[in-house]
């Protein structure tokens, strides 16, 4: 069976300095796939290459059997490619459901939509029971839980979670990394781009370690967990 | 001439014009940051437009029967060279340096002056605009001309069917997506690009109709028209917030009113006789707008730009 993602020595530049510089894995259908790193590793960047926001330098990815390379981002989605991006960005002066309806904007489905943001309330009870407020009202954990809730609006084959865990509370962390695994119970596909290594891999099939614009170090998410040199640098070991 | 109820409705009426061009500023920038300069030529060659479908009409042809032909004209007139240009002119220059759109805009509006007076048939001087007859109307104890109210219908109803549509249809919500973060826009799979040409297309759609206003008001129009009413259209949509639609309508009527009230009563305050009267009410427009930059930067409607975020 062929991978539903396949990124093949994927090569993306700003300007003249080169953020991933060659990089090849591959997300089974069902898995999650897990990048981590430090800050500038390249991570966000292969994301937002993979949802057609950038464009590569060099480099092919495919997606459910077909090329994405070339493709306009905003047709990406369609494709069932959906992105959580860094730092949520939900669009903070609409709604919660106006929020959620955007997920579903390529949708013609009207009544599956209404149950899918019924879903999306049992799954995050608190977007429910402000679904008429502005989404820049809510607290950083709640913008996540509704970042998450809007991508999943799209029924997507692959869901891109981009540091889901940034600047939250210990308590919404934990909540939000449940979330992800009871998504992955679920059946979602999952590609979770992470700086809480320790959570990350101790949910994931696959991890690769990104340093510098390169993968380092692939494993399941179990081996690199007791891998010495992952302990040693992201996980805060000596 | 010096009644407050005819001070005020001249002001409203002005206003309402203002506000219509406005819309196309406020929409252009609130989508893609960028100050359309070339807006008050759009303005002009809707006029234009108008008139060459009154012109191509059978002789008679009574005016309000010709009157939705004219706007249809006019719309077409300057929807086509709004598209155009965001086309053509701006989109190459998206991701440029911000001065590089902003320097085009004025190339553009000096190019589109220049060639309707050039190829536009006796446009090297104002041409008349079709006049409806019959008498002024009183309202309310103010004077009203017939060809005034026009706008006093068409200003209502192109701000309630823009409110509704970008409130309540798909294309709409899409476009309050793009103009907070267009980026997480194509995420959600909407297509910016025909969002910032929906954008420029209604904006050049009222600005034609703001012209058809105009030449009704006035009975003429010529190739300069849109320079300093598309400079006072700007000042409003700024006085009310820029981006924000409602803002840009509530600010073209403050700025007419303001206008209006400046021409009638400045001069009768003691000691500032020679400033009053209609040939300094545009300094009055932008001593205004100074005023609200100082004062209050975001405009009455807008936010600051810290909510924005």
């Amino acid at each position: 069976m062929t991978p539903l993602l396949e990124v093949d020595d994927l090569r993306v530049a700003y300007g003249k300095i080169e953020a991933v510089k060659g990089i090849s894995f591959t997300v089974e259908a069902g898995q999650v796939v897990t990048l981590i790193g430090t800050n500038g590793a390249g991570k966000t960047t292969t994301l937002r290459t993979l949802s057609g926001l950038l464009k590569p330098l060099a480099g092919t990815i495919r997606f459910d059997g077909t090329p994405l390379t070339g493709v306009p981002a905003h047709q990406i989605v369609a494709r069932g490619l959906a992105h959580s991006p860094e730092g949520r960005h939900i669009f903070p002066r609409l709604t919660i459901a106006e929020n959620l309806q955007l997920g579903a904007f390529l949708r013609k489905d009207t009544a599956a939509i209404t149950h899918d943001i019924q879903r999306t309330y049992e799954l995050f009870p608190i977007l429910g029971e402000r679904a008429k407020q502005a989404a820049g009202t809510l607290s950083g954990g709640e913008q996540q839980m509704l970042a998450m809730g809007r991508a999943l609006m799209s029924r997507p084959k692959l869901l891109m979670l981009d540091e889901p865990s940034m600047g939250l509370s210990p308590i919404m962390m934990q909540k939000i990394m449940q979330t992800i695994t009871e998504l992955k119970a679920s059946g979602t596909t999952i590609l979770l781009v992470e700086q809480n290594a320790q959570a990350a891999l101790s949910l994931a099939d696959q991890g690769h370690v990104m340093e510098i614009g390169r993968i380092v170090l692939s494993g399941t998410g179990a081996d690199l967990l007791h891998d010495e040199s992952v302990r040693k640098a992201y996980l805060g070991e000596d | 001439m010096h009644e407050l109820p005819q001070q005020l409705a001249n002001g409203l009426i002005l206003g309402a014009m203002y506000g219509l061009i406005a819309i196309g500023y406020t929409m252009v920038y609130g989508i893609v940051q960028l100050i359309n300069f070339a807006h008050g030529e759009i303005f002009m060659v809707g006029g234009f437009g108008a008139l060459t479908a009154y012109l191509v009409l059978p002789d008679g042809t009574g005016l309000l029967l010709a009157l939705p032909l004219m706007i249809i004209g006019g719309i077409v007139a300057s929807t086509a060279i709004a598209v155009a240009a965001e086309r053509f002119a701006y989109r190459p220059l998206r991701g440029a340096p911000r001065l590089a759109p902003l320097i085009t805009a004025i190339g553009l509006s000096i190019a589109l002056q220049q060639a309707i007076w050039k190829w536009y048939p006796d446009a090297k001087k104002a041409r008349v605009f079709p006049q409806f007859q019959g008498d002024a109307i009183d309202i309310l104890g103010a004077t009203v001309q017939r060809g005034e109210i026009f706008l006093l219908v068409a200003a209502p109803l192109c701000m309630t069917a823009l409110g509704l549509f970008v409130a309540k249809t798909r294309t709409g919500r899409g476009m309050q997506a793009t103009a907070q973060d267009p980026d997480t826009a194509k995420l959600m799979g909407i297509n910016t690009d025909r969002i910032i040409v929906i954008a420029f297309a209604i904006g050049a759609t009222f600005a034609a109709i703001a012209a058809v206003a105009h030449g009704l008001k006035y009975g003429q129009i010529d190739f300069r028209m849109g320079f300093i009413t598309g400079l006072k259209a700007f000042t409003a949509a700024v006085l009310g917030g820029i981006g924000n639609i409602y803002g840009a309508m509530l600010g073209g009527v403050v700025l007419g009113v303001a206008e209006a009230l400046a021409t009638g009563y400045i001069e009768e305050i003691p000691g500032m006789t020679q400033f009053g009267g209609g040939s300094w009410k545009d300094v009055w427009a932008f001593v205004l707008l100074i005023l609200v930059l100082l004062l209050r930067p975001q405009g009455l409607l807008g936010e600051r730009v810290a909510d924005r975020a």
